[in-house]
């Protein structure tokens, strides 16, 4: 019996990444609670946070460099490989259902806006937002974008992202179809185009939260803006790394025609990104910033 | 791919059959559904004495109108003579505390990663779960999840120490109104604890997808398999949403976010609604597993195959789509529109229709059946009574134009508790009694769980039917005082609790003792009524079991 596992699928050996981790993460957490509240729990946050963060990164990467060793060692069988692309499926699954958290709030107040009047002084940046509901012609205040506010042009560097990130998505396509025709060098190109593009748009996005005509605090307008871009701003960062990682492996050597599930996980990933991008680029910048002036 | 037994990692090259790894590998770095599914059982009963011995203190506290005890536990808890709003402060702490690990700490573990990590494989004869090291870091999130909500309730939320908000954290009390790093630290917790339940979900729908056994179709599968597969549905598509809405609230607590701050064009009602998405496929999250477990019981011990197979499996398909657009119910008196009330009065209605086609099956399956009344048999009907009773209170809530009355009364309280303390809470005795024995190799004593039965249902009916009375008549929830005219009820429920108590004890005892000294468990020891796949198994079932698969006719 023992030793003689008459099945395809993967039995571990004992770990102590998942330990490492969780209790790395509540450190993190911890300390960002600590930034967040230094007069109660002393200047010490950014440490804590820190010790916590390497933790939590050091954890990612013993887990993933294991799961390569296996994948290495002949443990990814079809069914593993079938494991995994439905782990990843359900793990983008419910990251859509996190967007849709954010895309509720930014429905809430378009849909059903309330009579603020902001005032925003563009040389010192300086704004105040008033609600006036219930006083008198509060009516011809409920619109969306609040009056008295710029937004961006959906048409300029918004739109430029869209076809920043639409582009990169075939790459990430080239660069998938280079690989099943056993294509070293062309997996390797549309990597690297696809991360470019990748870079590319993170830079313009920072730019434009740089020169961005509203606040972040005290206004809904601001916080959901900065929140629903901000954290697909952040999905693309991880993408990104994601996708490095994946051109490294692609030097060594480590995906074949017919086993690269690494690949197809960023892959999906990346497009998952995309589509999140586009909805933020319809209902955020294009739907959601009609008939405001713009920036 | 016979190579794979040859991998140097793997420690079954060894002779030794049932080789374990040595205590510190295999309990702090399992990679071991059992093993793993043991520690959650172990953690929820932990959590659940903690959670239990808070609903003491405030049984306490409200067996008499007047503040009898809180102004001394504040005083402890912050070692100074403590204000009578802190007094009041510590009040909420109580109930936040109570609701929070009762949920994620005590029913949660148990149910889903107790119950759902020894059975799931078992049942549908798998070695293991699909991803046994995410397995593992899904236990351990959530002890790092309870350390965080713990360790809250130790620095300033507010008035007072702790985090105050209740378990729905709802702003602007969550955000302006409890100003100090506790609130921000049980949000965290819940991020964690989410994460945990994601990562879990994640597992269980890949194992049940793809890990049946040869011949076990969908369409054969046991109905716990069904009812864990539903559940992770809804915990991978519900919790990311919760996610969200609280990371909102620490956005406008700590970095002037405007997202509940109605001055800022904000909209707490957004909370209530983000919120509540996530809220009522969590209370399913925490009832299906248990529908699955009485519907194994009761085939058990009616010995007879469940009546209805197909429809009780989607059933429960059907109680989990239609709970994700229910949820406003939680909500009738936001000041919603008549339309709005129609439309989410009668969705929840038609949630009544697939609980009871559970019901009438669970009843159809026992008649004609060939009854044997054991321990965990009594403690399936107990559910099935008492969870009726629920139900049918919920339907009187689902009233939009009731619930204008009742919403936020004692009513509410006593509909929650049927079906959670004397529902899931049912459920989990019952499975606690039915599998004991398969893992952990000994027998319960039966006549000490009977007693047990008896004792804890006689308490918690004492101490929750009353709470009806006490809806009706208008005792709002969440207050620590009360008017006179509310003395009577609450000094019985205060005296069902004791009662309830003292059954908690009967089951610990019983547990120690059978632990210690029970009689030794047999590979099938219902008999014949018991046909899953854990029953073809040793008590306990070897570290690694079915290494050459079981064919299912």
């Amino acid at each position: 019996m023992a030793g003689a596992k008459n099945h395809d699928y993967h039995i571990l050996p004992p770990s102590i990444t998942p330990l490492l981790g969780s209790f790395s993460a509540l450190t993190m957490f911890f300390g960002m609670v600590m930034m967040f509240q230094p007069k109660v729990l002393g200047g010490y946050g950014s440490l804590v946070f820190g010790a916590g963060l390497i933790g939590v990164l050091y954890t990612f990467w013993t887990w993933w460099a294991d799961v390569i060793r296996e994948a290495h060692a002949g443990d990814h069988t079809p069914v593993v490989q079938l494991h995994l692309r439905y782990g990843m499926i359900l793990f983008i699954a419910s990251e859509v259902m996190f967007f849709v958290g954010w895309f509720w709030a930014w429905f809430d107040y378009s849909l059903f806006p309330v009579p603020l009047q902001v005032e925003i002084d563009h040389a010192t940046h300086a704004f105040t937002v008033t609600n006036l509901i219930g006083q008198e012609g509060a009516a011809a205040l409920e619109q969306w974008p609040p009056k008295g506010m710029q937004v961006f042009d959906a048409f300029s560097l918004p739109l430029l992202n869209t076809l920043i990130l639409l582009c990169s998505g075939t790459t990430v396509t080239w660069a998938h179809h280079a690989l099943i025709h056993g294509d070293r060098k062309g997996l390797i190109n549309g990597l690297w185009l696809t991360i470019i593009l990748g870079v590319i748009f993170s830079c313009v996005q920072a730019y434009e939260y740089s020169i961005a005509p509203f606040p972040f605090a005290g206004l809904n307008y601001g916080s959901a803006f900065f929140m629903a871009t901000g954290f697909h701003g952040f999905h693309v960062i991880v993408g990104t790394i994601f996708l490095i990682v994946c051109l490294a492996r692609a030097y060594k050597g480590h995906f074949t025609p017919t086993q690269h599930f690494g690949f197809e996980a960023a892959a999906w990933y990346w497009h998952f990104v995309d589509v999140v991008w586009l909805f933020l680029f319809v209902v955020v910048y294009v739907w959601g910033g009609w008939g405001a002036p713009v920036h | 791919m016979t190579t794979i037994a040859a991998h140097p990692a793997d420690h079954h090259d060894h002779a030794d059959h049932d080789h374990k790894p040595g205590f510190f590998a295999r309990w702090f770095m399992s990679t071991n559904h059992k093993d793993i599914g043991t520690l959650y059982l172990i953690f929820a009963i932990f959590a659940g004495i903690i959670g239990g011995a808070i609903s003491g203190m405030m049984r306490l506290e409200l067996a008499a109108p007047g503040i009898q005890y809180l102004t001394g536990w504040a005083s402890m808890m912050a070692g100074k003579e403590a204000s009578l709003d802190e007094a009041y402060h510590m009040w909420n702490v109580l109930i936040t505390a109570h609701g929070l690990i009762m949920v994620f700490f005590m029913v949660m573990p148990a149910i889903i990663g107790g119950f759902g990590n020894w059975f799931v494989p078992l049942m549908i004869g798998a070695p293991d779960m699909a991803f046994p090291r995410m397995n593992n870091i899904s236990f351990w999130l959530t002890v790092v999840a309870f350390i965080m909500l713990l360790g809250s309730t130790f620095v300033p939320g507010g008035t007072g120490l702790g985090a105050g908000t209740g378990w729905t954290v709802y702003a602007p009390l969550s955000t302006s109104g409890s100003v100090g790093p506790a609130v921000d630290m049980a949000i965290f917790s819940l991020h964690l604890a989410g994460a945990a339940s994601i990562l879990g979900a994640v597992n269980f729908i890949t194992t049940i997808f793809n890990m049946r056994a040869p011949g076990m179709t969908i369409h054969k599968m046991p109905l716990f398999v069904w009812s864990v597969l539903v559940t992770a549905f809804l915990l991978l598509l519900a919790l990311p949403v919760l996610a969200a809405a609280i990371t909102m609230l620490l956005v406008d607590r700590n970095f002037g976010g405007a997202f509940f701050d109605a001055a800022a064009g904000g909209d707490p009602i957004l909370y209530q609604h983000l919120f509540w998405f996530f809220g009522h496929p969590e209370v399913y999250i925490m009832i299906l597993p248990g529908f699955g477990i009485v519907s194994q019981i009761v085939a058990t011990f009616s010995r007879k195959p469940v009546f209805g197979y197909l429809g009780m499996a989607y059933a429960m398909v059907a109680i989990g789509v239609v709970g994700f657009v229910v949820w406003a119910h939680h909500m009738f008196t936001i000041g919603m529109s008549v339309e709005m009330k129609m439309y989410f009065t009668a969705a929840t209605m038609v949630i009544a229709v697939p609980t009871g086609i559970k019901i009438f099956s669970w009843i159809a399956t026992m008649w004609g059946g060939s009854l044997s009344f054991k321990v965990p048999m009594v403690w399936a009907l107990g559910f099935i009574f008492m969870f009726t009773v629920g139900g049918v209170t919920g339907v009187v809530l689902a009233n939009g134009g009731v619930d204008d009355n009742l919403h936020d009364t004692y009513y509410v309280v006593a509909h929650f508790h049927y079906v959670l303390s004397l529902g899931a809470v049912f459920s989990l005795f019952a499975g606690f009694y039915y599998w004991f024995g398969k893992m952990s190799g000994r027998h319960l004593n039966e006549f000490l769980g009977h007693l047990h039965f008896w004792v804890f249902f006689i308490g918690v009916n004492v101490l929750f039917f009353p709470m009806h009375f006490l809806g009706n008549q208008g005792m709002p929830r969440r207050y620590p005082d009360y008017a006179e005219a509310y003395a009577h009820w609450n000094e019985v429920a205060s005296i069902g609790y004791a009662i309830m108590g003292v059954g908690v004890l009967i089951f610990f005892v019983n547990v120690i003792w059978s632990l210690l000294a029970g009689r030794k468990a047999e590979g099938n020891y219902w008999g014949e009524g018991a046909t899953t796949l854990e029953w073809t198994l040793s008590s306990p079932p070897p570290f690694h079991q079915f290494e050459t698969l079981p064919v299912i006719k």
